[in-house]
């Protein structure tokens, strides 16, 4: 496997598997991700501080007091040609969501006249589609999740909205994305979670991970309320909804 | 009650910082953290602290701050001008940066503005008793988390401190100014150097860049020349499939101007990254004022990584070469008066 290494400074650099998003290269990400995470745990790569996986590399940050580049890259080197696992641990995860309030859905009608299916096709669609988390960022909790029914494929709106309520579920481009807060946002809103993504009284605050296989459960809005109450009381038993 | 300083007038932007918000950024959670690593290490040597202590970022003015504690030792790093101490029945008295300082209860700490940088620091001995979030102390506002309700201070935040009493100890000065470093900033290529024309490289290591009134915790959008793509950007030039930024990460957006991303930048993002400031000299960059002028010249992986170490190896130096904050040999009257004449008592230190 040949990958790319650019440097980010003297405290970082990232492993480039290749230039297209796929399955199979964020898969390669997500293993290289972990095989570190396992070395460090048994005490090899000292210095390394953090990776950051993205699409399609790896950023690695360093200490430079502890290690160097020139120390560090022939280690993960090495980590690569000995064979990264095919696939890294993973999650799936179930998020309820509820569509059929046309406040959480405003976008759904547009979306299945642009698709040119009915409302309920768009929904079904939605619910069918096997996701994965690609990447958390641009907001602490925010998670790129690739894996949309190639049915449902759109730009992101040429509008973006200044609001988008938080938990907001979205669609664009192959790709869904629910809102960790209330933000400015460009994707087309066709349902609602009552799950909060970043809940900083939680333990583990951020609740998507890389990696985390998706799907979705359809709600309506009684369920919704009440799943509501009980994440604002912080009372939701959250391993419901994961499966390791 | 509670041992607290409590803001009776906030500054512009104080927040509380540490070193930043470590392995976390897998998850979206920018690193935040000090914009002046230095500055803070040394307010926090000067206050007699563990270095990864959280201490106050000043951002261009500070607070008026009333001391609720029988004593604190606090230290001021950063060119203030020059900060005053007040009691209710004193004349004001102005204090230096770059020390320690004893303050007793009543007493107000009244920073002031920084001149000639943006960032100043504040640390007190012991430490601010909060809750970290996610292993830092560190405020990131734009998500509400860390630091003092994970916002800038403001007028009556009453900040607890761990301590009641200052530990006991001398007052500590630096011997000379740190010397952060002169001429142009230093930066290493990439990640994306390939995806700007030759010329466009050139035009980014030859050319000054001004800082715009764009400049905050989350980076400085500069102004200048603009540098040209290597792909027109109509034809996608400026985008990439996101990925990491580092710290000090050039991004250089369609509009063709640098963005240097700082300690709020987010974790990834999609535009191609012409170079990365040199951590030694990020914190020069965290201390950068609208209207100043910088420019960039290219170092080595290698280069850079020796230049910080030896930066290190002098911030090291220079905690070690702190020196009594009072005349050599002599008594330190002020001490004696504010000590032993005001309380009337002899300064009687609690165990630790």
């Amino acid at each position: 496997m040949s990958v790319r290494y650019l440097s980010c400074g003297d405290t970082a650099f990232t492993v480039e598997f290749g230039n297209q998003i796929s399955p199979q290269i964020n898969g390669q990400v997500m293993a290289l991700h972990g095989a570190i995470g396992a070395a460090r745990a048994d005490g090899a790569l000292k210095g390394v501080v953090e990776t950051v996986p993205s699409m399609r590399s790896l950023m690695v940050t360093y200490d430079p007091m502890a290690t160097s580049r020139a120390a560090l890259q022939p280690e993960i080197d090495a980590l690569i040609s000995r064979g990264l696992p095919a696939e890294a641990k993973t999650r799936c995860v179930t998020i309820p969501c509820c569509y059929d309030d046309p406040e959480f859905a405003p976008d759904l009608d547009e979306v299945a006249e642009r698709t040119k299916r009915a409302p309920e096709q768009v929904i079904e669609g939605h619910l069918k589609s096997a996701f994965t988390v690609y990447v958390l960022g641009f907001m602490p909790g925010l998670a790129y999740i690739a894996g949309l029914d190639p049915s449902l494929y759109l730009p992101r709106r040429s509008e973006p909205r200044v609001r988008v309520p938080k938990s907001s579920v979205s669609i664009a481009m192959n790709m869904t994305v629910i809102y960790p807060f209330e933000s400015p946002g460009g994707w087309h809103l066709i349902g609602r979670t009552p799950i909060w993504l970043f809940d900083q009284r939680r333990e583990q605050p951020v609740f998507l991970a890389p990696g985390d296989h998706l799907t979705f459960e359809r709600i309506d809005r009684k369920t919704f309320d009440r799943i509501s109450r009980e994440v604002e009381a912080g009372t939701l038993d959250w391993s419901t909804l994961v499966k390791e | 009650m509670t041992a607290a300083l409590k803001v009776l007038r906030p500054g512009l932007f104080d927040t509380l910082q540490d070193r930043g918000r470590i392995g976390y950024m897998a998850l979206g959670m920018p690193t935040a953290g000090a914009m002046d690593r230095i500055g803070l290490a040394l307010a926090n040597a000067l206050a007699g602290n563990p270095a990864d202590t959280a201490g106050l970022e000043i951002g261009v003015m500070g607070p008026d701050l009333l001391v609720e504690a029988d004593s604190v030792r606090v230290a001021l790093t950063g060119p203030l001008s020059p900060a005053l101490i007040e009691a209710p029945d004193a004349p004001p008295k102005p204090i230096e940066s770059d020390r320690s300082h004893l303050l007793k209860r009543g007493q107000v700490l009244r920073v002031g503005m920084i001149e000639g940088s943006s960032t100043a620091y504040l640390a007190v001995a012991g430490g601010f008793a909060l809750a970290a979030f996610m292993g830092s102390l560190s405020t990131y506002a734009r998500a509400g988390v860390g630091g003092f309700e994970g916002r800038k201070l403001q007028a009556n935040d009453s900040l607890p401190l761990k301590f009641d009493h200052a530990p006991p100890g001398e007052e500590c000065k630096l011997a000379a100014p740190f010397d952060y470093g002169h001429g142009p900033v230093r930066v290493v290529w990439g990640p994306q150097e390939d995806s700007f024309s030759e010329q466009g490289r050139a035009t980014f290591i030859g050319a000054d860049y001004r800082v715009s009134k764009e400049a905050d915790r989350m980076g400085i959008r500069f102004e200048g020349p603009t540098i040209e793509h290597a792909v027109p950007v109509e034809k996608g030039g400026a985008d990439i499939i996101s990925d990491g930024i580092g710290p000090g990460a050039i991004q250089v957006p369609g509009a063709g101007l640098p963005i240097v991303l700082l300690a709020d930048r987010q974790t990834v993002g999609g535009y191609p990254k012409i170079a990365t400031v040199a951590s030694v000299d990020l914190p020069r960059l965290g201390r950068l004022l609208p209207g100043q002028t910088v420019r960039f010249t290219a170092v080595t992986v290698e280069e850079a990584e020796k230049l910080r170490r030896d930066q290190e190896a002098r911030l090291a130096r220079a905690i070690a070469d702190f020196q009594p904050a009072r005349p050599a040999g002599g008594i330190d009257l002020a001490r004696l008066y504010e000590e032993n004449l005001i309380d009337g008592v002899v300064y009687e230190p609690v165990p630790a």
